[in-house]
This record gives structure tokens, C-alpha cells and sequence, in this order.
């Protein structure tokens, strides 16, 4: 068993995406996820690796537009505001069915907004990626081990789907520090993607990378393949995980920090005579919808715990299909809710019957 | 087993650096641990906190609303936290920067006059290290000479030599502490 090391969220990002083959880093600094880039300018030299700082996120996301065409294992990271800006760049890579991996350490918004934590991303991140019929495949760590542990594998699955994945964090996780297993930084595999570009030297037939269709029919199809890869993800990449009561009365739902605050809560509320729940996507899209739909039927009541206004609510609430209530508790704008708090509105909810 | 801690003070005292020495420590003995750590922008005289969370298994929340137990660092600190501390909590006061004088009387108060101590062992700006040694004599996650394994492990090598002043002052935090803490309550 390796040795377990006191780091920071964004440092075990950076070092999780190292490790696992990425040599190429584009980014442009903004608050708070600039130690992930200040590792990377520090470290991708180190092992023949390639780090720009761009002059925009505009910039940067199209670097990673044509480092990806190549087969490079290239990421991103940046906090809202800046991914709000790359939003055409992703819509082009999905076109183009590239593989990259963006990392989105969310801040509280709209707008400018602040650098406290917050999940107000989740729509950016599950329905976005701009315009058009695609999306991007979406992880929610909930601790330092599984930022270190997603982002890496997160370029495995970008290249099995030849989509972008998104890393959807937050100021806290970012910021924390906990211990965490690391192992040795391995290189990816050499052998160039049959996709890609790079000068055709072998006479093999030359490859052409680009997201504009003229024919219509043709069009179709492609989206129609990007589909049939959703669906495919659909069956090979949901993740969650399951805390507390066998036998619960209220079931939580929570990504992501919040998670992390359902998981002392559930526990505390179990302890207070309501049996508990979490359940925690780990996978945002594809969505854990089969699980938490039989959990539907099982509890008197849903209790979805978010860092924004109800966002992530309407994922469960599809799930669901008003099998039960399911109640939303909110913070936003860089506010935290405390586990006192949600065991507090966990047994006010379990008594109100 | 879970020991909450928040730790409160102004930029520069130490306050993160004392988190960190915590929640390492905590690791080298084998435990789970999460450091979390807020502040203002400013690099001197704003607002440094961070919440140190240990635990035998699973970590939960690293965001804590009521936490059992507090170091604080200086008045301000006193007036912005004090009354989150839980009932029967414990808190570990600078008394050199707050004073011996707190409105509440459901908790155990240990007042350290942490800054006349660090200035007695050698630097000022040992501070953290007295308020963080008065707090392991207080609980149970781990000892003194972790966090003497741990400050070797977080300090920079070329910064060893300020070891003995750390250590002094760890050391005295402590025993300030054991004699503060009696029976009257």
C-alpha cells in the first residue's frame, strides 16, 4: 500500500490528471482553482509535457481544440465564469468528437460572482457544452482521493467515447486538504487514435477534423452516433454510492460536497430516529436515474441537498417520476448548509407525518 | 471517534498553518482527517479560519456549523465565533489578544497568554504553535510528539532551524494549559 499524502484538491487534480498520461495543459488563471494550473506549469516539463497559458479561456479552449485533434491527452481546468466562456469551444470539440477532459471548480454566480463554493454549474455542466444536440460527460468527486482518482480515469473514458469530460468540483474541494494515496505517473498509451491528425506520413488515408456539415443527412448521422455513445456511457459509466439506513425513511440526494455534509447528516438523523439515506451520483451524466427511481418507491420522501436553487433537483425529480415528494434545501451565492441544518430539516420531515 | 476543531484568527498569526500541522499529524497516526481553510484575500490582517475535521473511519462533512471544540486567536475571533462553539465545548483563547472575560458559561474556557509565551520562548510568531499545543493537552487524537513529527514533515527542510522555538513553544502551550484548566469551571 503506497503512502497516504496531506494534499490540497486542486494539487491532487493536477497530479491525478499527470499521473494518469495528460502532457498537455492550457488554461488561463482565475480563482479558485490556480493551484491546478501552477502545479502543471511546475510539473508537465518535468515529464516532457507541454503547459501555455493562454490569453483568454477563449484561447485556451481552442488550444485544446486542435492539441486533442492530434490525440494528445490535453485538459483544462477553470472556475465558472471561465468555463462559461469555453462553452464554444466544448460545443466544436463534440462536433468534432474530440476527447479532453475539463475541470470545473465552481464558484458562487451569476456573473462575476465570488470564489466561495458553490454547484450552480450544474446545468452549465450537464446540459451544456453550448450549442447543439451533445453534451459532456460529467464526474462529481466528493474528496481529494476522488479528484486524484476521476480526473485521472476521466481521460480514459473522454478517449473511449471520443467526447469531453467534465470534472464538476467546488471552491471547498479545491481548497481542502486530505490525505490521499497516490501512484506512479504513467505515460498513455503512444499509439496515435485512427481519428486523428498528423500529417497522414504513413500513406495511410489522410484525416480530416471539423464540426461543419453542409449535408444535412449527414449531419444527423453524426449526432445520431454521438447519441448512440451517450447511450453506451449510459450502461458502462453511472457511478454512485449509498450511505446509512438499509431501511430508510428519508432518502438524501447530494453530488459533490454537499454530499460530503449529507454524509454526517444522514448518519446524525439516523441516530435521532429517522433512518437515512444518501445517495450520491457519482456520474452526473449519465445520470443514476434506475437507482434512485427503486429508492422512490422504497421512502416516504426525497430530500435533495444542492449548493444552488434547484438545479440538480430536476435530474432527480425525471427520475423519480412523482413516485414520491421530493423536497429541494438550497444554498447559493457561495453559502454553505451545515449538517446540523440538513439533520435538523431531515427529522423535521421525518416527524411531520 | 470525530473531533471537529475551528481555528480563527487574523492573517499571519498562523492560524492555516496550525490547520495543517493538525490534519497532518492526524494522518501519520494513521486516522482520517480533512482540512479546510477559509480566508480573505489579503495577505496580512484579514480573516484566517479553517476547520480540521479527524475521524477513525469516514471523514463526512468537512464543513462544520457548531464545532465542539475552537482555537481562537484574538478578540475579534472571540466576538465572530465564540457563540457557535457547542454547548459544554471547549475553546483554547489567546488570552495576550482577548482578554480572560467571555459571555459564555456552558463551556470550558483555556486561556493561554499565547503571544507573551512565544515571545518568551524566542519569536513572536510562534503563537500558533502555544495555542496548538494547549489544544492537543486538551484532547485525545493525538500527542505532542506527533506534532513534532508532523511540523518536521510540513515545515520547509531550510526552515528547520526555527524547529526548537516551534517545539519550546508547543511544549509550553501545553503546560500553560494543564495549569489552566481546573475543577472551578
Amino acid at each position: 500500500m503506497t503512502k497516504r499524502k496531506l494534499i490540497g484538491g486542486n494539487e491532487a487534480t493536477a497530479e491525478g490528471a499527470i499521473a494518469a498520461g495528460c502532457r498537455y495543459f492550457f488554461g488561463y488563471p482565475i480563482t479558485p482553482q490556480n493551484k491546478i494550473p501552477e502545479y502543471m506549469s511546475e510539473h508537465l516539463p518535468l515529464v516532457g509535457g507541454t503547459y501555455v497559458q493562454a490569453e483568454s479561456e477563449v484561447a485556451a479552449i481552442n488550444m485544446l481544440y486542435g492539441a486533442a485533434a492530434t490525440g494528445a491527452w490535453a485538459m483544462t481546468s477553470s472556475s465558472s465564469p471561465g468555463i462559461s466562456l469555453m462553452q464554444e469551444g466544448l460545443s466544436y470539440m463534440i462536433g468534432s468528437e474530440l476527447p479532453c477532459v475539463v475541470v470545473n471548480m465552481v464558484r458562487g454566480g451569476p456573473g462575476l460572482g465570488n470564489i466561495g463554493p458553490a454547484q450552480s454549474d450544474y446545468w452549465l455542466a450537464t446540459r451544456g457544452a453550448g450549442h447543439g444536440d451533445g453534451r459532456c460527460l460529467t464526474f462529481a468527486p466528493y474528496s481529494v482521493q476522488e479528484l486524484y482518482d476521476l480526473t485521472g480515469e476521466a481521460f480514459t473514458i473522454a478517449q473511449r467515447y471520443r467526447n469531453p469530460v467534465m470534472i464538476l468540483a467546488d471552491a471547498i474541494l479545491a481548497n481542502m486538504k486530505e490525505p490521499c494515496r497516490l501512484h506512479e505517473r504513467r505515460d498513455h498509451p503512444t499509439q496515435q487514435p485512427q481519428w486523428a491528425v498528423g500529417g497522414a506520413r504513413d500513406g495511410r488515408p489522410r484525416n480530416i477534423i471539423n464540426s461543419l456539415y453542409v449535408d444535412l443527412p449527414e449531419e444527423e448521422q453524426v449526432n445520431l452516433r454521438i447519441a448512440r455513445r451517450y447511450a453506451e456511457a449510459a450502461q458502462n459509466e453511472v457511478r454512485l454510492a449509498e450511505y446509512g439506513a438499509d431501511k430508510p425513511q428519508i432518502l438524501l440526494c447530494a453530488y459533490g460536497i454537499a454530499a460530503r455534509i449529507c454524509q454526517t447528516a444522514a448518519q446524525r438523523a439516523t441516530q435521532a430516529g429517522v433512518p437515512t439515506r444518501l445517495l450520491r451520483p457519482i456520474s452526473l451524466f449519465p445520470f443514476p436515474a434506475q437507482t434512485i427511481r427503486r429508492w422512490a418507491d422504497c421512502v416516504e420522501k426525497i430530500l435533495v441537498v444542492e449548493l444552488s436553487l434547484g438545479q440538480f433537483i430536476e435530474d432527480v425529480r425525471l427520475a423519480v417520476e412523482g413516485r414520491c415528494p421530493v423536497e429541494l434545501m438550497g444554498r447559493t451565492g457561495g453559502m454553505v448548509m451545515t449538517p446540523e441544518e440538513v439533520t435538523d430539516r431531515i427529522v423535521q420531515m421525518g416527524q411531520s407525518d | 471517534m470525530r473531533e471537529e476543531v475551528y481555528m480563527a484568527g487574523m492573517g499571519g498569526q498562523g492560524v492555516l498553518l496550525a490547520g495543517q500541522i493538525l490534519a497532518q499529524a492526524a494522518m501519520m497516526v494513521g486516522l482520517e482527517v480533512s482540512y479546510f481553510p477559509l480566508y480573505s484575500p489579503e495577505v496580512r490582517g484579514g480573516r484566517a479560519t479553517c476547520t480540521v475535521v479527524i475521524a477513525n473511519d469516514q471523514v463526512g462533512s468537512p464543513v462544520v456549523g457548531h464545532p465542539a471544540m475552537m482555537i481562537l486567536m484574538d478578540k475579534i475571533a472571540v466576538n465572530n465565533h465564540l457563540d457557535r462553539l457547542r454547548p459544554d465545548g471547549l475553546v483554547v483563547v489567546n488570552s495576550s489578544l482577548a482578554g480572560e472575560e467571555f459571555d459564555r458559561d456552558d463551556i470550558t474556557t483555556i486561556t493561554i497568554p499565547a503571544n507573551d509565551i512565544a515571545i518568551d520562548v524566542g519569536s513572536e510568531r510562534a503563537v500558533n504553535m502555544v495555542l496548538l499545543g494547549g489544544y492537543v493537552a486538551m484532547t485525545e487524537s493525538v500527542s505532542l510528539a506527533d506534532i513534532e513529527q508532523a511540523l518536521r514533515e510540513v515545515i520547509p527542510e531550510r526552515h528547520h532551524s526555527f524547529m526548537p522555538v516551534n517545539i519550546a513553544a508547543l511544549h509550553r502551550g501545553a503546560q500553560a494549559a494543564m495549569k489552566a484548566i481546573s475543577p472551578t469551571r
